[in-house]
């Protein structure tokens, strides 16, 4: 018999996992965006100091971690494990930045779905007892994005009005068990491939939504919650596109989340900010929830976060070879106990 | 496998494929349309602009005394250049951006997507990095350019 599963895809986290901190790192770009205030570090230049994007990435996902740890009030010998990710072959930014430190490190993969991946592996650890505290983090960077997924950045040509902008940013959080908690992760959903068919690269946005749907209701379901309880469903990179999709096939079913629900893509942009449909990439969720979502659970606006991160499992080969795009959502519930 | 399991496994693929059909035409109702109309006045203007301003120079060639074979061949190295240096200023992007299909499809174009790889993989070397990610754009586009050339030579040829 399974204590910590409920239904058929959610886990249950009985030692409340909570967060202890979290550091949050965006570019100029994302600085310059309606979220601007909320993160701890926006950077002058997307170079961060560095000779190339990828090393600029790293430092920014680095510099999460850090900043994260010294909310926290943790040292490096403090902190069990790693789990991050990022969208580079081979997680590049990820094991880079992790050369920074000497702890024991798992890299995690879910294209821009990472970052609750990384938070639902690194509470059952928490969870489980095999750490008392860790690190999940994820990061994405519009220029190394670029440079592996699609064009030179310098490139002239025109993005169609359903293409999403690849957020720089990294976002961290230190996970830890406490006698008293607080800020918690309570539950996660696992969630499952969902292929749509598309194979339009443009088309991320539209071709996330159904895991997202499937991923969001069947946490519903196996928690036996409401669309109401949580204050804020928040998805991770659906665009305005996708969560115009997402609205709608939830209103097909008959209900309604609107009030409650955004997209951190959508959020973390204006629109006047040439972003198509809007942001996308797994620092977009990491940092919008590490920076100005947690900074509302600290101060007491926000109670109940339903974080769905989702990712668009798209490879260049893949492209290429005409196949569609299948894709992937993990749900993270964080509520604040007191 | 017996024929009844196959024709099952048969229907129920093609049932997916028009599942997959429909969201697609679902999607579309959700995605605006490029502004075809405005994108191509826009380019229409700035792609006539740079022919206006290609054969002007051309003109004054010709008026200073030089060959009509002569002129043209500046006036193209003149475009390239001229494009190489905005791609390196960083401006053509913004450029192509706003004139689309007016800077992309003339010359212009074509030096750009030369050394827009060029620069991003400078990091990598020059051999291996710039040299051998040079053509990444502008190759298929040879390709498919001088092949079909060489068919149609051919063609002519025969006839």
């Amino acid at each position: 018999m399974l204590r910590n599963k409920l239904g058929k895809q959610t886990l249950l986290f009985r030692n409340r996992p909570e967060i202890l901190g979290t550091g949050s790192v965006v570019g100029v770009k994302e600085g310059q965006g309606p979220l601007g205030k909320g993160f701890d570090l926006v950077l002058e230049e997307d170079t961060f100091g560095e000779k190339n994007w990828e090393l600029a990435e790293s430092k920014m996902l680095s510099q999460a971690m850090k900043t994260a740890m010294k909310k926290a009030g943790k040292n490096e010998d403090q902190i069990d494990a790693i789990l991050s990710g990022d969208l580079l072959n081979q997680l590049m930014s990820s094991t880079f930045s992790a050369k920074d430190f000497s702890i024991p490190f798992l890299g995690m993969y879910g294209a821009c779905s990472t970052m609750t991946e990384s938070i639902l592996m690194g509470c059952v650890l928490v969870d489980g007892g095999y750490a008392d505290t860790i690190v999940a983090a994820a990061s994405s960077h519009y220029s190394t994005a670029e440079r592996q997924f699609r064009l030179p950045l310098e490139h002239g040509n025109q993005r169609p009005p359903s293409a999403q902008w690849t957020a720089t940013a990294s976002g961290s959080l230190v996970i830890g068990r406490t006698e008293n908690p607080q800020f918690c992760c309570t539950h996660a959903t696992i969630g499952k491939i969902v292929d749509t068919g598309l194979t339009d690269a443009n088309q991320m946005g539209a071709a996330m939504a159904p895991a997202a749907l499937d991923t969001i209701y069947r946490h519903l379901l196996d928690t036996g919650r409401d669309w109401s309880y949580y204050d804020r469903i928040l998805t991770g990179d659906l665009g305005r596109i996708g969560k115009q999709i997402l609205l709608d096939m939830v209103k097909n079913l008959g209900m309604d989340m609107s009030p409650a629900y955004d997209d951190c893509g959508v959020l973390i942009y204006d629109q006047e900010q040439d972003v198509h449909s809007g942001g996308s990439g797994c620092g977009c969720s990491a940092s919008v929830f590490a920076g100005p979502i947690y900074k509302s659970m600290l101060e007491g606006s926000l109670k109940k976060v339903l974080l769905v991160s989702t990712g668009a499992l798209v490879t260049t080969t893949s492209a290429l070879q005409g196949e569609s795009i299948p894709g992937i959502a993990h749900a993270v519930a964080i509520e604040a106990l007191r | 496998m017996s024929n009844a399991s196959k024709d099952a496994k048969e229907q129920k693929k093609s049932e997916q494929k028009q599942q997959m059909k429909a969201y697609e035409k679902y999607v579309k109702k959700f995605t605006p349309s490029p502004k075809y109309f405005s994108n191509s006045v826009k380019a229409f203007i700035i792609g006539g602009l740079i022919c206006l301003a290609a054969s002007y120079t051309e003109e004054m060639l010709i008026a200073r005394g030089f060959e009509k074979t002569e002129a043209g061949s500046i006036v193209t190295v003149l475009l390239i250049c001229t494009a190489q240096l905005l791609t390196g200023f960083g401006w053509f992007d913004t450029i192509a951006k706003f004139a689309g299909a007016g800077v992309i499809v003339p010359i212009t174009g074509f030096a750009n997507s030369m050394v827009a790889p060029a620069m991003e993989f400078k990091k990598e070397g020059p051999v291996l990095g710039s040299g051998a990610k040079l053509f990444t754009l502008a190759g298929p586009v040879l390709v498919c350019g001088i092949s079909a050339s060489v068919i149609i030579g051919i063609i002519v040829y025969l006839l």
